[in-house]
């Protein structure tokens, strides 16, 4: 396959951010902000930040720092609450429809992404009132095993690209990544950013390649992978998600969980804030994703109770919110098995895969 | 940005009652003993969530204050010839039996007190040991204190502690005394004795010798009696400016060595380059704390004017989600005001805010039925000349004022009769150095608010106090030096 040229080399920014923003001047979800208002911060101001490297850079730095014990000790104080019984019931529910069933291994064969497939569709064979999984993710060459193994069910199927994990591929091998998955047939792309570029500080590299992925994208969804462990310091994730959602991100999502840190109730704490923030100065609502490292109940409980009381309600639903996980699943099921019966089961009652 | 009735509601989580068990009446503790007021006086302590009598509580009078000065006197001798380390032993033993019955205090605190659990457990309890901790390791070191070699203990203190923090300022207060060789009366205030006479039990169960400490609940006049009994030679009062004078003068020329922990009306700087979402949480821990009834809070909120909107947004965006209802449920953020007097006094200084021509703005939440509560409230368009940016409100009440220069916010945040505390919200960490030591403010924080320990000594400047508490500067309240 020919590489393709950048596309974004070709259009000017400007006219890209024109076309990205014209449809909120009609279409706003949300009231104005008294900020708005005032004329301080509308779409329009923001489609000027990204004309250059400079005035990015300069917007990014000016975004409000992050103080990590405040941030931190945040997240702990809501993982202090106590999600029992009903509230309990419903949360184990919604995160179960929240899950990206997830399998991304150089030993995935088409037998066990089918068996992903089952499971994400009947995630509990016992009780079929189970609600399924958000999606199935998996690498692009598996995309088309996946569709087949989900059709039908409403369960979408999420294809890693743009040389995952590392992301240390030319643009034009990373487009054609992400193209051979959206012609399998994923229903969304789960792309990684170029975080030696954030690193050294070229935010609009990371930016112009976000869009011109999302363009590739088509009608896929677009999550966009941080890799927050790699980015290490909070304020860097405050900019990585402002650039994200510039660059016209449906998903923001922590990490690829092939790294050490992973997701963490900070990190999620404070993408949630950004989704909230862009929200209320431009209405253009925006998923977040947490991967990697979430493997009990009480972890997706704690990061649910973190999207409630953060972002909102608008965000409790699998459309704007899911959990990448595997082994997540199994704990779930188990205990929704113990709420339905009153007794814990145990890992023969759930299935492997 | 408002969001339909939530779909994620929480099912109550109540912590369970049945780990305290609370006794249908409780005497004074004197010499080890609990023992009837000597008019054979009772009162009520009512949980100010329900106003359900908890118990019955005896109540000191003046010769009940003798009698426990006069055991204080007796146990001293003993007590402050013992070497350090044994004392050591003793106020170990006491932080591990409070660690152990944490549970069973936070349950018992906060149904006197009508604070939320989550506080109770996670805060009060959690400092009350620490602080017994971290005296007991003092005990045998007071050589190296900084007071030269062998420091003397005064003798036998008289204690009066509010009401807002119970067991953590009976804490701040028995520990360093113990620490140095004092032995103790002390008197808990009249709405919350109980956690008080739980402890008076723990003495016992950790084998402390009779005498070494007393409990005496009772109302302002055992206060009294007790500060001018002429056998105490310590007293150590933490409560309002208005009783701390009074007790100033009742001890003046007596040779009594004198402590005090008033009232204080802090400020909470927000620069305009602070990291706004910490400020916010910082903002709301500052000031809805124990609903406000914090001496250090943070209830003046100075922020720059340029970021004045975008801060006040965020915050009340926040208070929208606080959660106010029953104090025992482990999600509870805000609980009850406590007593029927500190939310008329509340309720008086909040309407004499609006009537003063303050911006009155609450969060939207429903108040229980019974008992004593308070919505979070914030008054802007406040100035210095309005009273609530002068008087001390004690409640979930803050008033937000605006400055523009960092000199000017310097100048406003030391405008007050008080300096008990201050916040600093900026990420430029040369603005925090030179902002903190502008400060008339005995404790400053920066990029964080009400962060209690141990080791950090506490106090006050002009009305709001002197002499310091915690830390090893804690020591020196309690030795002749």
């Amino acid at each position: 396959m020919a590489l393709a040229v950048p596309l974004w080399a070709k259009a000017p920014c400007t006219s890209r951010y024109a076309r990205r923003y014209a449809p909120l001047v009609t279409m706003r979800t949300t009231p104005p902000t008294k900020t708005e208002e005032a004329g301080r911060a509308t779409p329009g101001a923001f489609a000027d930040v990204t004309t250059s490297a400079s005035t990015l850079r300069r917007f990014l730095h000016g975004l409000p720092g992050v103080d990590a014990v405040g941030l931190e000790a945040r997240a702990a104080s809501l993982g202090t609450r106590s999600i029992k019984t009903t509230a309990k019931a419903y949360a184990i529910d919604l995160a179960i429809s929240m899950i990206d069933l997830t399998t991304l291994e150089g030993a995935d064969t088409p037998g066990k992404v089918r068996a992903l497939g089952a499971k994400a569709v009947h995630p509990d064979p016992t009780d079929r009132t189970t609600p399924r999984t958000a999606a199935v993710c998996v690498y692009p060459d598996m995309v088309a095993t996946a569709k087949e193994a989900v059709a039908g069910s409403g369960v979408k199927v999420a294809s890693v690209a743009t040389a995952f994990p590392a992301g240390r591929a030319a643009l034009g091998v990373k487009l054609a990544d992400v193209r051979d998955a959206v012609a399998a047939g994923a229903d969304e792309i789960d792309m990684v950013i170029d975080r030696g570029a954030l690193l050294a500080g070229d935010y609009l590299k990371v930016h112009d390649e976000i869009v011109a992925v999302k363009e590739a994208s088509g009608s896929a969804r677009l999550k966009v992978i941080f890799e927050t462990g790699e980015l290490s310091t909070y304020d860097n994730i405050r900019r990585a998600s402002w650039i994200g959602m510039l660059a016209g991100a449906d998903f923001i999502k922590t990490s690829t969980g092939k790294v050490g840190v992973n997701a963490t109730p900070a990190n999620t704490l404070l993408m949630l804030e950004a989704v909230r923030d862009f929200r209320a100065q431009t209405g253009v609502q925006v998923g977040v994703k947490p991967a990697g490292g979430i493997r009990t109940s009480k972890d997706a409980l704690k990061f649910l109770v973190l999207v409630n009381e953060t972002a909102g309600a608008d965000w409790l639903d699998d459309h704007w919110f899911r959990f990448g996980a595997s082994s997540l699943l199994n704990d779930l099921l188990m205990q929704r098995q113990k709420l339905a019966t009153g007794r814990y089961s145990g890992p023969d009652y759930v299935t492997v895969d | 940005m408002e969001t339909p009735a939530s779909i994620f509601a929480y099912a109550p989580a109540p912590e369970s009652r049945s780990v305290v068990d609370i006794a249908p009446s409780y005497g004074l503790f004197i010499d080890g003993e609990f023992t009837d007021a000597a008019d054979g006086k009772v009162f009520k302590s009512v949980s100010p969530a329900t106003e359900e009598v908890l118990s019955e509580v005896a109540q000191a009078g003046a010769d009940d204050v003798d009698r426990a000065v006069r055991a204080a006197r007796k146990a001293f001798e003993k007590w402050s010839a013992l070497p350090g380390a044994e004392r050591g032993k003793y106020l170990f033993r006491i932080a591990r039996i409070i660690q152990e019955r944490s549970r069973e205090l936070a349950v018992l605190e906060t149904l006197d007190n009508g604070k939320p659990i989550k506080e109770t457990r996670d805060a009060d309890l959690p400092l009350v040991a620490a602080h017994f901790f971290y005296y007991a390791g003092w005990a045998d070191k007071l050589d190296h204190a900084g007071y030269g070699a062998d420091p003397r203990a005064l003798g036998v203190a008289g204690q009066v502690i509010p009401w807002n923090f119970p067991l953590l300022m009976l804490a701040w207060k028995i520990a360093p005394a113990l620490a140095t060789g004092n032995t103790v009366v002390l008197k808990p205030a009249e709405t919350t004795p109980l956690s008080a006479l739980f402890f008076a039990d723990i003495c016992r169960q950790a084998g402390l010798p009779k005498g070494v400490v007393n409990i005496l609940p009772g109302y302002g006049d055992a206060g009294a009696a007790l500060v001018a009994h002429p056998d105490v030679n310590k007293v150590a009062f933490t409560g309002s400016t208005a009783v701390g004078k009074e007790i100033a003068r009742t001890v003046a020329g007596s040779g009594k060595k004198l402590t005090l922990e008033l009232g204080g009306k802090g400020a909470n700087i927000v620069f305009d380059d602070a990291p706004v979402d910490q400020a916010v949480e910082g903002i709301v821990n500052g000031i809805f704390f124990n609903q406000g009834q914090v001496c250090c809070a943070g209830s003046r909120l100075l922020v720059q004017e340029s970021v004045q909107d975008e801060v006040l947004d965020a915050l009340k965006r926040r208070l929208t989600t606080l959660r106010l209802g029953d104090p025992l449920d482990k999600n509870t953020d805000i609980g009850a005001i406590n007593s029927a007097e500190q939310l008329a006094r509340i309720t008086a200084l909040a309407d004499t805010g609006e009537a003063e021509g303050a911006e009155r703005w609450s969060a939207p939440c429903e108040l229980p039925d019974s008992g004593y509560w308070f919505a979070p409230t914030l008054f802007t368009n406040v100035t210095q000349a309005h009273t609530v940016a002068r008087d001390e409100i004690f409640g979930p009440v803050l008033s937000v004022l605006t400055f523009r220069t960092p000199d000017e916010a310097v100048a406003k945040a030391n405008n007050t009769q008080y300096g008990l505390s201050a916040g600093i919200w900026t990420e430029k960490g040369s603005r925090i150095l030179a902002v903190a030591n502008k400060l008339r403010a005995g404790v400053v924080w920066a990029n964080t608010f009400n962060k209690f320990d141990p080791t950090s000594p506490f106090g006050g400047y002009k009305e709001s106090g002197f002499g310091r508490e915690g830390g090893r500067h804690g020591l020196e309240a309690y030795l002749d030096v």
